[in-house]
């Protein structure tokens, strides 16, 4: 929990703090844009404490707000709600939160830099090498447990990226986004074509993998969380540096470098923030789709198009949705669970449609 | 100032090379060579590749075998084994690479996006959903004894329909935007890949590793019973693709100029996407949804023809000839009998890839 | 009105700020500026001209070290614009794309604080220079009161204002533009180029645009650079350059060249389209 709600503070000094922000040009005090972000902002850090209390306090045994603040205080005598809380539920809503954090960030950074509202980072290679790296560990060395697969998901997930990377600007031209897409395409077909051969083939490891691929945060503990906290806060750092960047390159490339930005720098961050973030998150949890791609867009209903607002918005809602998402999970069909990543695809898809049906699209 | 010298270029050559203009009575049109090599070389390739598959598997019989028993003079184990077992294979997997490298050409001109893919807008994706619905539910008792009894093919015919017909509903806003189409299709996708994961986990581990075949896309064990509905839905849609390639051509310059040039828009989009949409329901029925071959074959049939945009017929040939090709590869130089879609998308992705580096002027569509 | 009467080759005795030492440029393989010269003076207002393809736009982009030369060097202030820091050449050297696209829901205040990244660091986020200089770049151009107005609202005019209250606020001495005037109606193509000659005139910028209209470009600049088909052609006052000979070489048009009765400044007047 520590790492991802010190984090989004941290902007604030940069971000807030300054006399006239990073607008109110030509105009002294708050203006309504500014406010809206303001309020915008408040509401999210809310929000993420009620769904960080209610991802503690519902399951499939509630557990009522006293003893929830009786377990994280009171290192007293451990009863079983105690317990409960502790080791069940603060390492998975800390975990949440990380990774929803890490995805809603992922989204807007790779939304900013394709200067496409579609950028998902799951079409730079990353879930596919994640599957990939998943699989194999269980096809050929027998791994089974969530802990277990975190280090082949983020060697897959990296390895993806890298060879999208690679491939997408090799020759000559560079990397422009759509032979990045193709690249990423052509690649991702490829890595699931192989865990198709597997799966196909190898029954047990199906068994395991299809527990996988849904997406969930049932079954992590703390030790998942603590092996992917490292890279979830590295990747928050870069991406807040890689904010202002952002920023610059929305005027286009000519603009940006015109005002002194490299523009190869600022790209070279955002792909090593987006291939940390998501790569971790899907190390952690499975691929979960919707979060990086709906969250920007909601936020940006309020901030406006500034990354400086957009970025750390966008983690912040990302924790939100995907903790109440997992709540969600947890209730509809007691006394089982539905996964978190199912239950994003479900409410996120009609939400996103209505999204996409009220604006009129402007594909830059 | 490079478009408006390219346009200069393009005006004095109005006769462009590797062109061919002809004129029979009223009839007149323009011949590209290179696309018709294309054409020509993929669907000799399909049928090769379809003799060469007759002849091989388990049972390997002689070319001339094959020969004297499609016209009726083989021996009666021959006969059963390539008429009867192979050939409705063979059929079946060209027919669907055709309808599946059709759609993915319609799709991909109509959305001005290379992604735009059935696999990618979910249409395939919903047909698994039904397929393993179908399976899963049908397996065990007390399930959804309506979907369980559908059967895989319909139940999969279902849900691609279904799919597309939501795309079209929920992309429509006076006329579909090609961009707001492949948005609205990423979503689809998501609900039914979830939906597709969610039931394989609440499956028996045998039934889920039945399914997992099934959406990877097979050909084993296709008879003619698949065969001649495909047949007969193809010879409907093919035709109707194929009419409607001309106005493509000016859909994709954007949705004002199509008008000034005097395309009726509305009908065009909405005619485009049913088509394109029916093409890939009646293949997934068929075959299972054998991946990537509509997103990858028009990628590639564009960089051999080396047009402005996927060409319909040549992307249905190459589609055709990679998936009959795939099924001879799984059949013989593989250890193991792997689904054909395996193989699709391992063939095509790298393929794809190395036209990608190789051929890298232009990174258009 | 801003009008200049150049008298003189040299538009004004100034130090060399920028120079293209026989620069060659190129996309993939096709070379599209061969061997070129060129040098500018401070305070100098100078208009590149020449047919379409002629790679006058390509010359800019290098000389805004947008485009690395295949050949030879572009020099800012004596150094090679290649090897100083992205950030110092900012500094000094703003540029203007053609028609530059602002993201949805830019505000016209954020896009004008935006150009004074060169100036910020991470600690120095937004100093009082900041303020004043994007305030000031504001009301200089007349965009203060739709400085909350999200720019792809505004008219193409305005939208044009905001791009140049952005590379004002900039602070550098050297502006480069790039076909300011495009999609503009002829009153707000005058609107911009007046806008363009008073930064020249009121705040000594050194300024060099690119430009289709001929008689525009002589109305306004000091001195004119004819391109044609990556070379440069002739250089010099509007006067000198724009002769009948030039037009009926360059653009292959036979035309008039007469006195604009407004400015006394050469004015074309078309033929007819030669060849």
């Amino acid at each position: 929990m520590s790492s991802s709600t010190d984090a989004a503070p941290r902007q604030r000094p940069g971000g807030l703090g300054n006399p006239g922000g990073d607008r109110s040009a030509g105009r002294g005090g708050l203006t309504a844009q500014r406010r809206t972000r303001l309020l915008g902002l408040l509401l999210l850090l809310v929000l993420v404490g009620v769904a960080a209390t209610l991802s503690i306090a519902v399951g499939s045994r509630s557990i009522g707000l006293g003893s929830v603040w009786q377990a994280l205080t009171d290192p007293g005598v451990p009863t079983e709600e105690t317990v409960i809380v502790r080791e069940l539920r603060v390492p998975r809503t800390a975990l949440g939160l990380m990774v929803g954090m890490a995805l809603g960030l992922a989204g807007a950074l790779a939304q900013g830099h394709t200067r496409n509202p579609l950028g998902d980072p799951g079409l730079l290679g990353i879930t596919s090498g994640a599957s990939l790296g998943v699989v194999l560990a269980i096809y050929l060395l027998g791994v089974g447990t969530p802990a277990g697969y975190v280090w082949f998901a983020f060697a897959g997930a990296l390895l993806g990226t890298v060879l999208v990377f690679a491939l997408g600007s090799a020759g000559r031209g560079g990397a422009s986004p759509v032979t990045l897409a193709l690249a990423g395409a052509a690649l991702s077909a490829l890595f699931y074509a192989l865990v198709r051969a597997i799966l196909v083939s190898d029954t047990d490891s199906l068994d395991a993998f299809r527990f996988w691929v849904v997406g969930a945060l049932a079954g992590r503990g703390a030790d998942v969380a603590w092996q992917v906290a490292p890279f979830i806060v590295a990747g928050l750092l870069l991406a807040l540096v890689n904010a202002p960047a952002l920023d610059l390159l929305g005027l286009g490339e000519d603009v940006a470098r015109g005002l002194g930005q490299r523009v190869w720098l600022a790209r070279a961050v955002g792909l090593a923030a987006v291939t940390l973030l998501c790569g971790a998150a899907t190390a952690a949890c499975g691929p979960i789709a919707f979060v990086g791609l709906v969250v920007p867009h909601v936020v940006r209903a309020f901030t406006g198009p500034s990354h400086r607002w957009l970025v750390p918005c966008s983690g912040l809602l990302g924790a939100v949705l995907l903790l109440l998402a997992d709540v969600v999970g947890r209730v509809v069909v007691r006394p089982g669970e539905l996964q978190v990543g199912i239950v994003l695809a479900l409410i996120g898809a009609p939400f996103f449609i209505a999204l996409i049906r009220r604006r009129r699209l402007a594909s830059t | 100032m490079t478009q408006l010298e390219q346009r200069t270029a393009a005006e004095t050559r109005v006769h462009q090379p590797g062109e061919t203009t002809v004129r029979v009575g009223p009839v007149s049109g323009r011949v590209r060579w290179r696309q018709v090599t294309v054409v020509v070389g993929a669907a000799v390739a399909v049928v090769l590749l379809g003799a060469a598959s007759l002849g091989r598997g388990d049972f390997p019989i002689g070319l001339t075998d094959v020969l004297r028993t499609l016209v009726g003079l083989g021996e009666d184990t021959q006969e059963f084994i390539v008429l009867e077992l192979r050939a409705p294979r063979i059929v079946v997997g060209a027919l669907v690479g055709l309808a599946l490298g059709v759609a993915g050409a319609l799709f991909q001109t109509f959305a001005r996006n290379p992604l735009a893919s059935p696999d990618v807008l979910g249409i395939t994706q919903g047909a698994s959903a039904g397929a393993v619905a179908a399976i899963v539910l049908g397996g065990t008792a007390g399930g959804s004894g309506l979907l369980g009894g559908l059967g895989v093919p319909l139940a999969a015919l279902l849900g691609a329909l279904v799919t597309g017909l939501l795309l079209l509903v929920l992309a429509w806003r006076s006329g579909i935007d090609g961009y707001r189409m492949v948005l609205v299709g990423i979503a689809l996708w998501a609900v039914a890949a979830a939906v597709t994961d969610w039931l394989l986990t609440r499956a028996e581990i045998y039934d889920a590793a039945t399914a997992y075949v099934w959406i990877t896309g097979s050909l084993n064990a296709r008879t003619w019973g698949e065969a001649v509905p495909l047949l007969v839905a193809l010879a409907v849609l093919l035709p109707a693709a194929l009419a409607t390639s001309r106005a493509l051509g000016v859909v994709q310059f954007g949705d004002d100029t199509a008008r000034g040039l005097g395309v009726r828009l509305v009908p065009t989009q909405a005619v485009v996407v049913l088509v394109a949409v029916a093409l890939t329901a009646a293949a997934v029925a068929a075959a299972g949804p054998i991946a990537y071959v509509a997103l990858v074959v028009p990628q590639v049939a564009i960089r051999l023809t080396g047009g402005a945009r996927p060409p319909l017929l040549a992307s249905g040939l190459v589609g055709a000839a990679l998936v009959v090709g795939a099924d001879l590869l799984t059949r013989t130089v593989l250890p193991q009998a792997l689904p054909v879609g395996v193989l699709t998308a391992a063939v095509g992705a790298p393929y794809l890839l190395w036209l990608l580096v190789r051929g890298r002027r232009r990174s258009t569509l | 009105m801003t009008v200049n009467t150049a008298t003189t080759t040299l538009p004004r005795a100034g130090t060399v700020r920028l120079a293209a030492e026989s620069v060659s440029l190129a996309y993939d393989d096709r070379v599209v500026v061969r061997d070129l010269d060129l040098q500018l003076t401070d305070g100098s207002f100078t208009a590149i001209v020449g047919p379409n393809g002629c790679g006058k736009s390509t010359l800019l982009r290098a000389l805004g070290r947008l485009l690395r030369p295949v050949g030879g060097q572009v020099l800012l202030d004596g150094h090679a614009i290649q090897r100083t820091p992205t950030r110092d050449v900012a500094r000094v050297l703003g540029l203007l794309p053609q028609t530059p696209v602002a993201p949805e829901g830019l505000t016209v205040g954020d896009l004008v604080a935006r150009g004074r990244h060169p100036h910020q660091s991470w600690l120095r986020q937004w100093s009082r220079d900041d303020e004043a200089a994007v305030a000031e770049a504001l009301t200089w151009t007349d965009m203060a009161d739709l400085a909350d107005r999200p720019v792809d609202e505004l008219s193409g005019g305005q939208r044009q204002r905001a791009w140049i209250s952005m590379a004002l606020a900039q602070g550098t001495d050297l502006l480069l533009l790039d076909e300011p005037t495009t999609y503009l109606d002829l009153s707000h193509q005058i609107d911009v180029l007046e806008l363009v000659a008073r930064l020249h005139a009121e705040r000594g910028r050194t300024v060099v645009v690119v430009l289709h209209d001929l008689n525009l470009a002589a109305r306004y600049a000091q001195r004119l650079v004819a391109m044609d088909d990556g070379r440069l052609v002739a250089s010099g006052a509007p006067e000198e350059v724009l002769t009948e000979q030039l037009l009926a070489d360059v653009f292959d048009l036979e035309a008039r060249v007469v006195p604009d009765p407004v400015a006394g400044t050469p004015m074309v007047v078309p033929v007819r389209r030669l060849r």
